[in-house]
């Protein structure tokens, strides 16, 4: 048994290695700006939804407030590159840093609640937070910030036209984002989480500090989905608390990996993969009427594939592999 | 104000607490019986006062078609059912609100002119805005009759029971899917009934039931699930500190009360005013 687990995540790593190799060389072949910004949404969704999945997926504890923590990375950045001069670099990890102390802050609260409560709960926190935003003045208020071109470089990660850094970038935060879930499966950390997630109770009685667990999984989560949001504040240069605090961005972040597999290693990956191409391509091809079109077809495959396969798109991988075997 | 919220958050209660369901798609329930009653008044001249029983006939016939479509196959999933019901219910509201694009228009609509719209009463030297005291006193008349419904007759019983164990209600005899399609259409007719009022004095737009549906969740927690009457009264009180909040704060940041009185009181009480579950 052992050793068929070290096999999977031998082979699991080779996987992915393959696949990253292929998206690095992927805009070789594909020079089309519109199908390259297309990459860029679909890796940054798999980073952000491969980080949600730690908290929410691995170790149980639903979030449908972690637009906060994409919203806070986003407005770090931005703030203190258009208050301060500080370059997007150190914006990045300063609003890393600042999501995950807050998200321990906040668990620090949220945490003694089950079930529903719990969900509410984030929902309601981001709400505030939201609000906000949206009212203070400093920081562009319901505007919004715009962050001023001060030409390419990738010193300021800048870059007018090429859409190529920013792929790369991308690539880089959803390779890591799925490196840590695979390092933490395996680890001390990944079986307390799945304890937790389980059964709390069983957990916490054979010697598992849930609460620490819970906050460990709430850090590494909100810090990852942060530097999300510092890379599409400077990715998009625009940022306005609704789109990037608000309640819809919560679920969309959640969304890939819910139909690709909650609480797999694969599931975010592949549900990103699969659905922000989609996406965007019914949104251009039918959304053009302004008329709601793709938002049915949109909705519509939501229904039918959480319906079709509540485990998640990777459970036809897996049943096809079960029966191979 | 506050009644409204109850009665919404009580249709809510009724589907999210007694049957154990997330209904993400509430907002655009009570969206689309907004809409059913603009389109009464403006293309038969009914009052939203007498189209209010038909609108949550309508509705109460659409819960449960919503039920047997979608939600019932929600339930039977083994695997993150909590899941499946969030998104299988949130692409309904996605695809509703499509729908409610693609045929009204984004555009603002409000029914102008009706017998009570805009018009206020005096009582004992407060002035009071017609529409709200009588959907204020709509609000009371359905909670109260909801309250008999659930406490008093079979029904009620059953439904509880279905929740319970739903093998041991299969034994005998009741059958779990028209007890829960029933559920869902009086819990969806409730949500009529406050859509008909609250369309006198509210625009109409696809997106109007995301605004309400929000603090329709809240409103059903802080009164704690389980409870149709922890969500009435967690109504009247979401309703009292949004008026407060008013008055301290700017407009704009009215619910953040809501918001932070729900978090208090989880805090200090992890199962909501009068929960249960």
């Amino acid at each position: 048994m052992d050793t068929q687990f070290a096999q999977r995540r031998r082979r699991d790593l080779i996987v992915a290695l393959c696949l990253a190799v292929i998206a690095a060389l992927a805009p070789l072949f594909v020079k089309d700006v519109y199908v390259q910004n297309i990459m860029v949404l679909t890796l940054m969704y798999a980073a952000l939804s491969q980080s949600w999945n730690i908290l929410s997926g691995y170790c149980g504890q639903i979030s449908l407030g972690h637009a906060l923590y994409f919203g806070l990375g986003a407005y770090t950045t931005a703030l203190l590159f258009t208050k301060f001069g500080v370059l997007p670099w150190f914006g990045m990890l300063a609003g890393g840093a600042i999501s995950a102390v807050i998200a321990m802050a906040l668990g620090y609260l949220c945490f003694r609640l089950r079930g529903h409560y719990f969900v509410i709960a984030t929902i309601v926190i981001a709400e505030i937070a939201l609000l906000l935003f949206q009212n203070w003045d400093w920081a562009g208020a319901a505007l919004g910030i715009d962050i001023p071109m001060r030409g390419d470089s990738w010193l300021k990660f800048q870059f007018a036209r090429s859409k190529l850094p920013y792929l790369y970038f991308a690539l880089t935060l959803a390779c890591i984002a799925w490196l840590v879930t695979w390092w933490l499966e395996d680890s001390k950390w990944g079986y307390w989480w799945r304890a937790v997630k389980d059964n709390p109770d069983a957990a916490e009685s054979l010697g598992v500090v849930v609460f620490n667990s819970k906050m460990g999984a709430a850090a590494v989560s909100a810090f990852l989905v942060a530097i999300g949001g510092s890379f599409y504040a400077q990715f998009v240069s625009y940022i306005d608390p609704e789109s990037v605090m608000g309640f819809q961005f919560s679920l969309l972040m959640a969304l890939p990996a819910v139909l690709g597999g909650i609480g797999t290693l694969w599931g975010p990956a592949l549900g990103a993969v699969i659905l922000i191409p989609l996406t965007e391509l019914t949104r251009s091809y039918v959304g053009g009427s302004g008329r709601g079109v793709d938002l049915i077809v949109y909705g519509a495959l939501i229904v039918a594939i959480s319906l079709a396969l509540p485990k998640g798109l990777v459970s036809v991988f897996s049943w096809r592999r079960g029966a191979a075997r | 104000m506050g009644l409204l919220y109850g009665l919404i958050a009580a249709g809510l209660a009724l589907i999210f607490g007694l049957m154990d369901v997330v209904n993400f798609a509430h907002g655009e329930f009570l969206m689309i019986a907004m809409y059913a009653t603009f389109f009464l008044f403006a293309f038969f001249a009914i009052d939203p006062l007498l189209a209010a029983p038909l609108v949550a006939a309508a509705l109460f016939v659409f819960g449960a078609v919503v039920y047997l479509l979608i939600v019932r196959f929600a339930m039977r999933a083994k695997a993150n059912a909590g899941m499946v019901q969030i998104f299988s219910t949130f692409g309904l509201a996605i695809v509703m609100r499509g729908l409610a694009q693609f045929f009204f228009t984004p555009d603002y609509r409000s029914v102008t002119n009706s017998w009570v719209g805009g018009k206020t009463i005096s009582i004992a030297g407060i002035y009071l805005p017609e529409p709200q005291l009588i959907g204020a006193l709509v609000a009371i008349v359905a909670f109260v009759a909801l309250y008999f419904f659930i406490n008093r007759t079979d029904f009620g019983r059953a439904l509880e029971a279905t929740r319970e164990d739903a093998g041991a209600v299969a034994l005998v005899g009741i059958d779990k899917n028209r007890v829960f399609a029933l559920g869902w259409g009086l819990g969806a007719a409730l949500v009529g009934l406050a859509g008909a009022i609250m369309a006198i004095f509210f625009y109409v737009y696809p997106d109007v039931g995301a605004s309400f549906a929000l603090i329709a969740y809240v409103t059903v927690a802080l009164g704690g699930f389980g409870s149709v009457f922890g969500a009435f009264a967690a109504g009247i009180l979401v309703g009292l500190v949004e008026a407060t909040t008013a008055l301290i704060l700017p407009p704009s940041l009215k619910s953040v009360g809501i918001y932070a009185v729900y978090l208090l009181v989880v805090f200090i009480r992890p199962r909501g005013l009068f929960g249960s579950m």
